[in-house]
């Protein structure tokens, strides 16, 4: 029954999501590239970058987009596809958010103290690992072809990858015309 | 116009036109909620933000719910969350019907053959930031490298790395605190 794994599976990456945005990025892939099987490498890297360049945030963007795309899939019709949609975006909010209500009071008193600064000290470099594997795992023959097949796909990849990484780290041009400008670059070269 | 709908618009405002959600909506926020509406100070406002901080889910939606909750309670608080995440939902449901009709489009598919190492190389920037906020340095620089090996090497799903370094930091407070 694809809406209730939908629902468990969004259920579980809103609550183990801690640094919001990216870092929620190997955690969605995990669950929606390789253990559903819901959308291939290719796809969830084209949903970063639509993600990216619209409004809203990222994790709530992938849910929507995965709940649409996992039950078309499953050969259902559209409107059932709009509802699987809009339930994966409500699972991801919803623990969260009643965590947020019954521990809120409480929270403010704890948020400063020693014992939550430790558990951060560990946390956030684990976060970062996180990042990286986010980014490792997109490394793949779908997303930059490989140099067997076509070497010429493979060089143009892996230029624009790193024309785009010192352009947004050096230059701090904005990834939304980044993202832009290596689409153009693919219409042109390709 | 009512209360909460005066709320729920505020927040898909705010959901529709801020890019790259998360911390990009912090002063927007901010803004509306303490300048513009004044429904919360400015104090009220840093504390919802350290506890949407260290509180699992998605930032923006926290802060927003957090927000709402504070100032109209449960219902207030449901009405924030939808409005921030509303505009997104139908934006990207409509795109998502745009794809599934031009996806084997050719120009559409050279346009993503372009976007993809690039969204490879967005990804791995704020890495540097990160780890710079993370406060990485010789002694706890492996944590990251052996959270990234488990996953991409290993399969272990990212839930287990978080658990792991919940645990184990409240395990390394303990000890220190035994020492002091």
């Amino acid at each position: 029954m694809v809406f209730l794994k939908l629902f468990i599976v969004f259920s579980k990456i809103g609550i183990f999501n801690f640094g919001g945005g990216y870092a929620m990025l190997s955690l969605i892939q995990n669950e929606v590239v390789y253990k559903n099987h819901w959308l291939t490498v290719s796809e969830f890297t084209d949903i970063v970058a639509v993600s990216q360049s619209t409004p809203g945030p990222i994790g709530i963007n992938c849910a929507t987009y995965a709940g649409y795309t996992a039950v078309i899939n499953e050969g259902y019709p559209e409107w059932a596809a709009m509802l699987g949609a809009v339930l994966a975006s409500l699972s991801i909010m919803w623990l969260p958010f009643i965590l947020m209500i019954c521990i809120s009071k409480v929270m403010l008193k704890y948020c400063r103290t020693k014992t939550v600064g430790y558990i951060f000290s560990t946390l956030r470099p684990a976060i970062v690992g996180l990042l990286i594997a986010a980014a490792l795992m997109l490394m793949t023959v779908e997303n930059f072809g490989s140099p067997k097949d076509s070497t010429f796909v493979f060089v143009v990849s892996v230029t624009l990858f790193l024309l785009s990484f010192l352009g947004t780290r050096m230059f701090k041009i904005h990834p939304i015309l980044m993202i832009l400008l290596c689409g153009l670059a693919g219409l042109i070269i390709y | 116009m009512g209360i909460y709908s005066e709320l729920f618009v505020t927040f898909s405002k705010i959901g529709a036109f801020t890019l790259g959600g998360g911390y990009a909506m912090v002063p927007v926020m901010e803004k509306e909620i303490v300048d513009n509406k004044k429904w919360l100070t400015k104090e009220e406002f840093m504390d919802i933000l350290v506890i949407a901080q260290s509180t699992p889910g998605l930032f923006a939606i926290d802060m927003a719910s957090h927000i709402g909750y504070k100032f109209r309670g449960v219902a207030g608080g449901i009405t924030a969350a939808m409005g921030v995440a509303g505009p997104s939902i139908v934006a990207i449901l409509l795109i998502a019907m745009f794809f599934r009709t031009f996806k084997d489009n050719v120009y559409v598919e050279k346009f993503f053959m372009g976007v993809r190492p690039c969204v490879v190389a967005l990804i791995l920037s704020p890495c540097f930031s990160m780890a710079k906020s993370a406060k990485l340095n010789r002694f706890n620089c492996w944590i990251p490298v052996v959270c990234a090996l488990l996953i991409c090497a290993f399969g272990v799903s990212p839930v287990w790395c978080i658990l792991a370094a919940a645990v184990g930091g409240y395990l390394y407070g303990l000890t220190q605190r035994r020492k002091s």
